[in-house]
């Protein structure tokens, strides 16, 4: 593989850019792998990397069933965060930011990392009460953030309307070093990295059986032929329920729709995440100028990709006592993904009771965020198949003794 | 938008005036369960890609809860039913069955 660098530019400018190389190769299935990860996302992306670069496992297959990253990992609105409630969240996330930090330089390609600083508006004192909690328990984690005064909000983003007749803002939690990054050249990256080090990327390649004997996972079985494996690792999100079913568990976990919406491209006027978490609502502004707005998940169990309209109108009334400038744009594109919500709102990075299969998923509307640090944790696990200390509290069982790991109340909106 | 006919009122209803409920037919276990049966109960879902029967409220409306089913990958809707029952009708297994061939019942 070529390196990419600005020589590399300046090179190929010269030879008419003959000479780029494709950034994966696309081989065919062999028969057997060491290892196989179903589902080409960020996180699958992210473990096969991790296997080779830490534990030397580089026999590896990674299945996609549509193209890589064509799931959530490029459909979401990037933000960057670590300011969790709960240790073991703080913990995972806080390793993925840090290497969100110096990932472009770690896989040689740019993920356009932006660490503009996100900012939690507190617009309830139950939320200025939550959130000083946060700040408190960030700072025991070692994790910077700080709860700032409105005036300082308003210099943050001087957009905002934070004398909101209902929701004013009493101020925020503020973390100066979360950010945005590129989605897709997130999958790209890793998928070029992988590539590199002899993994085989195979697209158009569904997953559609799980072979096994005595306890242990042998292979699958695949729209493009069965393949043999010694391990396999499930990371297929929204259908981690569908795969995990024929290998024959159960997941506390149900498939949701989430939407997200562009406006039209606007000059820059907002250099900071904002998220608005009473009134369901984010937003930040992308580098093209559009404004990438999100909101809360739709209410039922949903696999088409598609969400109610409803919902988007919801989000977007929301947000206009906030930011009072949205009433006069126009929207451009809305588009949703299929979100895998969790009983307590964490993600699962866990064995599973096949002896040999290893499963992540979980991460339902905030995983982008986690993407470096997941597959970090979860090639650990795999590796040595037992999990280290940033995955051993999201295990599976924890469901059935009670052990939650419960930020459905700490996020509000959970990005 | 989704629309569901509430099988109490007999009006058709859009989706803003309903609550969704998630899986139906659970078994609610009690004190003295173990606690596999908790987990089954309170977090282990079907989460079906295809025909799945799932709780809704007519919150805006006569507010009771009824049941549907309904295809989670294309969205179509198949029937509605009160909710004091343990399992689907006949009805509404002949109206998925019409509809899904080789779907069957208790998947
Ligand atoms: C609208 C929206 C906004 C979001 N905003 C944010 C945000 O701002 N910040 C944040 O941190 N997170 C956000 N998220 C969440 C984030 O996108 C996800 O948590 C994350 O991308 C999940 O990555 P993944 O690799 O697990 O899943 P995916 O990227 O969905 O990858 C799973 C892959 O598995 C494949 N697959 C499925 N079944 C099979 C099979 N049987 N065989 C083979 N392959 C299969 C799929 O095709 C898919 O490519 C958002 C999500 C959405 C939908
Ligand atoms: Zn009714």
């Amino acid at each position: 593989m070529k390196r990419y660098s600005a020589f590399a530019i300046a090179r190929e400018a010269i030879g008419n850019h003959l000479g780029w190389q494709k950034a994966w190769a696309s081989p065919a299935p062999k028969a057997a792998y060491d290892v196989i990860i179903v589902g080409a996302g960020g996180h699958g992306l992210a473990t096969a990397y991790y296997l080779g670069k830490n534990h030397g496992i580089t026999n590896v297959a990674i299945l996609e069933k549509g193209w890589l990253g064509g799931g959530n990992t490029g459909r979401n609105t990037t933000i960057i965060r670590s300011n969790y409630l709960q240790d073991p969240s703080a913990a995972i996330y806080e390793k993925s930011r840090s290497l969100y930090e110096t990932l472009s330089q770690d896989i040689n390609y740019n993920v356009m990392f932006s660490p503009r600083g996100v900012m939690m508006l507190a617009q309830t004192h139950h939320e200025v009460r939550g959130y000083r909690r946060t700040a408190h328990a960030n700072a025991l984690q070692g994790v910077t953030t700080e709860f700032i005064t409105p005036a300082r909000v308003k210099e943050l983003c001087p957009i905002l309307n934070i004398d909101g007749p209902r929701y004013p803002v009493l101020g925020a939690l503020w973390q100066a070093r979360g950010g945005t990054g590129r989605h897709d050249a997130v999958a790209w990256g890793y998928a070029r990295a992988c590539s590199a080090m002899g993994m085989d990327i195979i697209q158009q390649c569904e997953v559609t059986g799980v072979r096994s004997e005595g306890g242990q996972v042998t292979g699958v079985e695949t729209t493009k032929g069965a393949i043999a494996c010694k391990k396999m690792g499930i990371v297929v999100a929204g259908h981690s329920g569908q795969v995990a079913d024929m290998a024959g568990f159960r997941l506390p976990v149900e498939a949701v729709a989430l939407q997200a919406l562009v406006s039209e491209p606007i000059k820059p006027c907002m250099d900071v995440v904002v998220m608005a978490n009473t009134v369901h609502g984010y937003m930040s502004q992308s580098d093209k100028g559009e404004m990438v707005i999100g909101g809360g998940t739709d209410g039922f169990n949903n696999y088409t990709q598609r969400g109610s309209f409803h919902h988007i109108e919801e989000t977007l009334r929301a947000l206009i006592e906030t930011f009072p400038m949205l009433s006069r744009l126009k929207m451009l594109r809305q588009w949703g993904g299929i979100v895998d919500m969790t009983g307590d709102r964490s993600p699962i990075i866990s064995k599973t009771p096949l002896g040999n299969c290893f499963i992540n998923c979980g991460w339902g509307t905030g995983g982008f965020k986690a993407i470096p640090g997941s597959g970090w944790a979860m090639a650990d696990l795999m590796a040595r198949g037992e999990p280290g200390p940033l995955a051993e509290a999201f295990d599976l069982w924890r469901f059935k003794e009670g052990r939650f790991i419960d930020e459905s109340v700490a996020a509000g909106v959970a990005h | 938008m989704l629309t569901l006919e509430c099988p109490y009122c007999g009006i058709m209803a859009d989706e803003t005036e309903l609550s969704p409920g998630y899986e139906a037919h659970l078994k609610r276990y009690g004190p003295g369960s173990t606690d596999a049966e908790f987990e089954a109960y309170m977090f282990a879902r079907k989460n079906p890609k295809g025909v799945h029967f799932e709780r809704w409220r007519h919150a805006y409306g006569c507010g009771k809860w009824f049941l549907a089913a309904r295809c989670t990958a294309t969205l179509e809707v198949f029937g509605t039913y009160p909710a004091q029952t343990s399992g689907p009708p006949p009805h509404i297994i002949a109206a998925i069955k019409a509809r899904r061939p080789g779907w069957e019942a208790g998947q």
